[in-house]
């Protein structure tokens, strides 16, 4: 027997398989970076589409719908943010369906690597993706009238609270990645959960529009709230909601347990 | 637990529910010496995939108990990862990677040190003869090449036991050769392997024993030359103007051989022990009773037709034609898995 089998045969503790959990994870994201860096064309068009939405709604939209206390430029910004990063979900699903359908996955399966590290080096290079495509919205944003009216510490606050919460959100459309047939069929199967809960929240409109039964629906439902808690810490004043801040947390808390105990779930079960 | 046995694997049983329930393997039994090779065949669908994948902890089975160098496949399924190696018929590189990215990408996944894994991609490129191509991304590369990057990845821990599925299929002539040289110089290294294909050929060069499967089942074992003792040596085609004409001549042939002729529409086939000499009494049988042929000819048998031989069917039409095609994705290999 070779020494890499007797090294096998020896018990590893919680804490080594952390570590071993966290290396592989680290390994996985790395590929997948380096995947999409070597499709430049991805990466350009993938920030066309959140450009487009801010010169969308700051030019076509914006001037028809009012809004208290700050321009509305400053309004929407933290809005398109949050849609922006919720987005990046999309990239999970089709990134995982991909790679089912490639058999790369099979070769994943058979080596001694940690069965979780599959989604989260993909959750966290979409992550990483989520922040690259932040930072270029900023410019873009800065550059349309957009400012730090609550200080540039809040607004990197305003980006921690909704990254990791997109986080959270990742690893539940890492769930539909696993379960679609094809890439394509994950993008079509992730558009109708994203629409509803991006558009009805106050991302774009202030909810005091909407009518009362959609208007709860918009406070309450876990993106609704993210805008609010972003909207408080990058705009402050008559925005300003911590209660929204605490809930964000909470709901990342339970998404990101929830669907990662059930993505690693279907991921086992995958045949 | 057998100390020679490198694979071996007990009544495994694996339903698929798509739509309707498939039994992909139903009974399965193999037992692999240490430092020899194995030969699984069978057409598209008999389940060699899924064996393989059950033997290499991917899938588990629904009954059955399977051990890899003694370790249960489910209950020590990590252990049983450090063992093996798995090489497939999807060659399962990541194309946006170049081939020393991949090597290096595994090595890590198998946990060994960054300089180990730099040394290991070096020498394993030097190796399959991809050094040129090293740094170039995987896409890049010709099937042949992406079957030995694919290959030289799944030895990056130099497993005791590795399994190639269908390692050859869809290559050029010459990449199949280079391959099965590479897979030999392997075996003289004491590595096991447990080898599927549908190529009796390959088989034939590669393999010490042979396993021939249908329908998740073991029907024949056996080394190559008793499989062919068993087969005959020679299979003789004749053929006809119609297939009334060929039902004739089958009747007047019968005698001539040990297995009656086999017809297909106006195709006659006869596998026989001594080609020529048989060749020769069918053309004199049928001149003396007057039956026109169009044409004779003589030919090795292949893996049809040991499943002819074995099962008196061919290789069933749908399952054959459900050739897997990698670019159609996971719904094609699945049911290739089957």
């Amino acid at each position: 027997m070779t020494a890499s089998a007797e090294v096998a045969m020896e018990k590893l503790s919680v804490i080594e398989r952390t570590m071993w959990a966290f290396r592989d994870m680290r390994v996985v994201t790395w590929r997948n970076l380096m995947a999409s860096l070597r499709i430049p064309e991805a990466i350009f068009f993938s920030s066309l589409q959140p450009i487009m939405f801010v010169l969308l709604f700051r030019y076509v939209f914006g001037g028809a719908i009012p809004v208290a206390g700050v321009s509305y430029v400053n309004f929407l910004m933290p809005g398109i943010f949050v849609q922006t990063v919720c987005f990046g979900a999309v990239a999970t699903a089709i990134g995982l369906s991909e790679d089912m359908a490639k058999g790369l996955i099979e070769r994943f399966r058979a080596l001694p690597m940690a069965r979780s590290a599959v989604l989260a080096g993909r959750t966290t290079a979409d992550l990483v993706r989520n922040i690259f495509v932040l930072v270029i919205l900023t410019v873009v944003g800065l550059a349309v009238g957009f400012r730090m009216v609550n200080g540039v510490v809040n607004f990197i606050l305003g980006c921690i609270v909704m990254i990791v919460f997109a986080y959270a959100l990742s690893w539940g459309f890492a769930i539909i990645g696993l379960k679609a047939p094809n890439a394509e069929t994950a993008q079509l199967m992730s558009f109708p959960i994203l629409f509803p809960i991006t558009f009805a929240s106050g991302a774009f409109a202030p909810v005091e529009s909407m009518p009362g039964w959609l208007q709860w629906f918009a406070i309450h439902q876990p993106v609704g709230v993210v805008v609010a808690a972003t909207r408080s810490l990058m705009c402050g004043g008559p925005y300003t909601n911590t209660s929204a801040v605490g809930w964000t947390f909470v709901w990342a808390a339970v998404l990101l347990v929830g669907f990662s105990w059930l993505a690693v779930r279907s991921y086992r079960k995958v045949d | 637990m057998n100390n020679d046995l490198a694979i071996s694997a007990r009544g495994l049983v694996k339903v698929f529910n798509r739509g309707q329930s498939v039994r992909a393997l139903d009974g399965f039994d193999l037992e692999v010496k240490r430092g020899t090779v194995t030969g699984l065949l069978g057409p598209n669908g008999s389940g060699k995939t899924t064996a393989v994948r059950i033997l290499s902890t991917i899938l588990s089975p629904d009954e059955g108990t399977a051990e890899i160098m003694g370790l249960d496949v489910v209950r020590q399924s990590d252990a049983v990862r450090r063992t093996i190696g798995l090489a497939g018929q999807y060659a399962t590189v990541d194309e946006n990677l170049t081939g020393r990215e991949n090597i290096r990408m595994v090595a890590q996944l198998t946990h060994l040190t960054k300089a180990a894994g730099r040394a290991k991609a070096d020498e394993l490129l030097e190796r399959f003869k991809l050094t040129d191509a090293g740094d170039r991304p995987a896409k890049t590369y010709s099937g042949g090449m992406r079957r030995r990057l694919d290959l030289a990845a799944s030895l990056v821990a130099e497993p005791p036991v590795l399994f190639l599925d269908e390692p050859t299929t869809g290559l050029d002539p010459q990449s199949r050769n280079d391959l099965w040289e590479i897979i030999e110089e392997l075996v003289d290294g004491g590595t096991t392997v447990l080898l599927t294909t549908q190529y009796l050929e390959e088989a034939d060069r590669l393999a010490q024993d042979i396993v021939v499967m249908e329908k998740g089942r073991v029907i024949a074992k056996g080394t190559p030359a008793e499989l062919k003792a068993q087969l005959g040596t020679t299979v003789i085609e004749v053929s006809f103007a119609s297939h009334e004409l060929a039902d004739r001549a089958s009747s007047l042939l019968t005698q001539l051989t040990p297995k009656p002729p086999i017809r297909e529409g106006s195709l006659l086939e006869l596998t026989v022990e001594n080609g020529p000499k048989v060749a020769a009494d069918v053309l004199r049988t049928l001149d003396g009773a007057g039956v026109e042929l169009l044409g004779l000819a003589l030919r090795e048998p292949s893996l049809d037709d040991v499943f002819l031989s074995l099962t008196g069917h061919r290789t069933e039409e749908e399952v054959a034609n459900a050739a897997p095609a990698k670019r159609q994705g996971r719904k094609a290999k699945k049911e290739s898995a089957q």
